[in-house]
């Protein structure tokens, strides 16, 4: 693994039982990730980029090969460790935010650090620093069901970063969002990528957050078709 | 911080948390109140049975059995000189027939000294005027057999030479009490007028003990009995009536449960995103299982507080107003008042929220236990499993 790189796939293959048989849906993946990295996987829904991530994010395991995140190698996880890695070194954004509904806003973001032990002097301080980040000081007290969709994917931004994590794993994060505030959320992301270094992928198909990637992997079918980093490119052009 | 998050989880579910608190601490309340009033039953009936007839325990004659009258005839014999004196009221018990109205009935004459203070009986009306023989009866045998306080009765009974006699004899006092044992059918009398009519001078069927330091002495043709023994009847059917409270104990118990559970089955069905989200944010799932069972749990502990705010003070007022029997004591044939006083031991406040919590949580967590069996990828989506 090179020395900035923080996640190595080699070889990658997962299938899932279907029926009598099998559905292949990643096929012999081969790719690394650098710290601060602005990545996004892209494709037709089905391609397997959410399953790619889920497997990023130690949520599944690979069927062969191996994928590395952060040193570990993600097949031989057990559930404990998992845990463990995506408790201290992961944040995940979801499309449909998922944030818990009897929390407050406050408490939502909290949450990472109660299971971190963080304690609550420095949690406080660390929960009101990432509602600031996405510009929610005033919405502290609400309730999800009292947030729009926005704000609803502003604080699940906000819970993936308070621990300041080394990766953000982002499925979908503004499929359900008009387009005021997918920009508003990738320029948050953006800002966030570029202050802290915190390596963003995300699974996408949306067409306005290609815009602001800087790598884009193309999946087709469980295949990887093309890996374009845009930054190099707009400076050949 | 599962007790944190447990907390939140319960006090953000609203509603359907505080009708499972609900139903829940009815059953903390009226299982204590139940419990309660056997237990303030038994400390009533104990207390009444001492005072009324066993007093520190009994010596018996070596023949004599309570539940064979044809024992009495033989059952008799001299007080023994250890218990001649001191604390102790010697009991002299022969059958006899009364004509109350000109109706037949049988009586159990029971002979006892007039100045004796062992016993709560009124013995001091036993005293002879005018050289008739006075005797007392209790209540029920006062109402059951219409007797009022100065009538007269004819007495039939048989001497110790199975020779019938009779004489008239006055109602003198008519006691109140609530141990049937010494009122249904029984007549009262000196213990020197019973001797002298069957001529058993200076004889007793059987001798009450005032103190612990007459108990366990060894006296041939007497059989000294415990206190123990002698509440063995009544502890048995205290027992019986505790099986009976145990019934419906469960039943209150498995509904609280079954509410619990139901809500535990649906938070798991419902909660499937929010459990992949734990999962996601970094719970194991062993920390997710123990937090829906810790949820769960907690409902009894919210239940024990939501139960002390309205049932402190409503089983303080039922114990200080007692509960009134609903049906005639009398039917039971042991001791009982009309009305019982609930009494609730530290023991049975603390046993019945142990065993609420316990098995809330037990309940809680098998239906948990599917949690370890779910799919974090499908469950983040809220795909059902």
């Amino acid at each position: 693994m090179e020395k900035s790189s923080i996640i190595e796939i080699n070889n990658l293959i997962k299938r899932f039982p279907v029926g009598g048989g099998f559905f292949t849906a990643l096929d012999d993946i081969n790719l690394t990730f650098s710290k601060g990295e602005f990545t996004g996987i892209v494709g037709p829904s089905g391609s397997g980029k959410t399953t790619l991530l889920n497997i990023l994010g130690s949520l599944d395991v690979p069927t062969e090969g191996e994928a590395t995140v952060l040193d570990k190698k993600i097949s031989t996880l057990s559930h404990k460790q998992a845990a463990q890695l995506r408790n201290g070194h992961i944040g995940f954004i979801f499309q449909t935010y998922n944030l818990l509904p009897v929390y407050t806003v406050y408490e939502n973001v909290e949450f990472p650090l109660l299971l971190l032990k963080m304690p609550a002097r420095e949690r406080e301080k660390a929960v009101h620093e990432a509602i600031e980040w996405v510009g929610l000081t005033d919405k502290i007290k609400s309730k999800p069901a009292q947030l729009s969709g926005g704000e609803s994917q502003r604080v699940a931004i906000a819970r993936a970063m308070v621990k300041k994590p080394e990766l953000v794993l982002a499925d979908e994060p503004t499929a359900n969002l008009d387009s005021e505030n997918s920009h508003h959320i990738l320029r948050t992301m953006e800002n966030l990528n570029n202050e802290l270094n915190t390596t963003f992928i995300f699974a996408t198909h949306d067409e306005k957050v290609m815009s602001y990637l800087k790598r884009i992997i193309r999946l087709e079918d469980g295949r990887v078709v093309k890996d374009d980093w845009m930054e190099l490119k707009e400076v050949a052009s | 911080m599962s007790i944190k998050l447990a907390l939140r989880n319960l006090l953000g579910a609203g509603l359907r948390t505080w009708l499972n608190v609900i139903v829940l601490s009815f059953s903390y309340v009226i299982i204590i109140w139940y419990q309660g009033l056997i237990d303030g039953w038994n400390v009533q009936a104990r207390r009444d049975m001492i005072a009324w007839e066993i007093a520190q325990g009994q010596y018996w004659h070596a023949a004599y059995d309570p539940y064979d009258p044809f024992t009495l005839e033989d059952s008799h014999a001299k007080i023994p000189d250890k218990l001649a004196t001191g604390m102790v009221a010697p009991i002299l018990i022969t059958q006899g027939t009364i004509y109350p109205e000109g109706r037949i009935q049988g009586v159990v004459l029971k002979g006892i000294a007039k100045n004796q203070q062992l016993l709560r009986l009124p013995t001091d009306r036993l005293i002879r005027e005018n050289g008739e023989i006075p005797v007392l009866v209790g209540k029920r045998m006062a109402t059951n057999n219409k007797l009022n306080e100065g009538d007269y009765l004819t007495l039939r009974w048989r001497d110790s030479n199975g020779t019938f006699d009779a004489t008239e004899v006055r109602i003198a006092g008519i006691f109140s009490t609530d141990v049937p044992s010494v009122d249904q059918g029984h007549l009262w009398l000196s213990l020197e007028d019973l001797q002298q009519m069957t001529q058993s001078e200076g004889e007793a069927t059987l001798i009450v003990s005032g103190s612990e330091t007459l108990n366990d002495m060894t006296i041939s043709g007497w059989d000294f009995k415990s206190k123990d023994f002698l509440l063995a009847d009544l502890d048995q059917i205290i027992k019986q009536k505790s099986v009976g409270g145990s019934i419906m104990y469960i039943l209150l118990l498995l509904l609280a449960m079954l509410a619990i559970f139901d809500t535990q089955i649906l938070s798991i069905f419902r909660r499937q995103k929010e459990i992949g989200t734990f999962i996601a944010l970094g719970m194991t799932r062993k920390q997710v299982v123990k937090l829906f069972t810790i949820e769960g749990g907690m409902n009894s502990v919210l239940a024990a507080l939501v139960g002390a705010v309205y049932g402190v003070p409503l089983l303080i007022m039922q114990h200080k107003a007692g509960y009134a029997m609903p049906y005639e004591p009398d039917d039971f044939g042991i001791a009982i008042s009309e009305v019982i006083y609930p009494s609730y031991s530290l023991g049975l406040i603390l046993g019945t929220i142990i065993i609420v919590m316990l098995t809330a949580t037990v309940v809680s967590y098998i239906p948990a236990r599917k949690i370890a069996k779910m799919n974090p990828t499908d469950a983040i989506k809220g795909k059902i499993q």
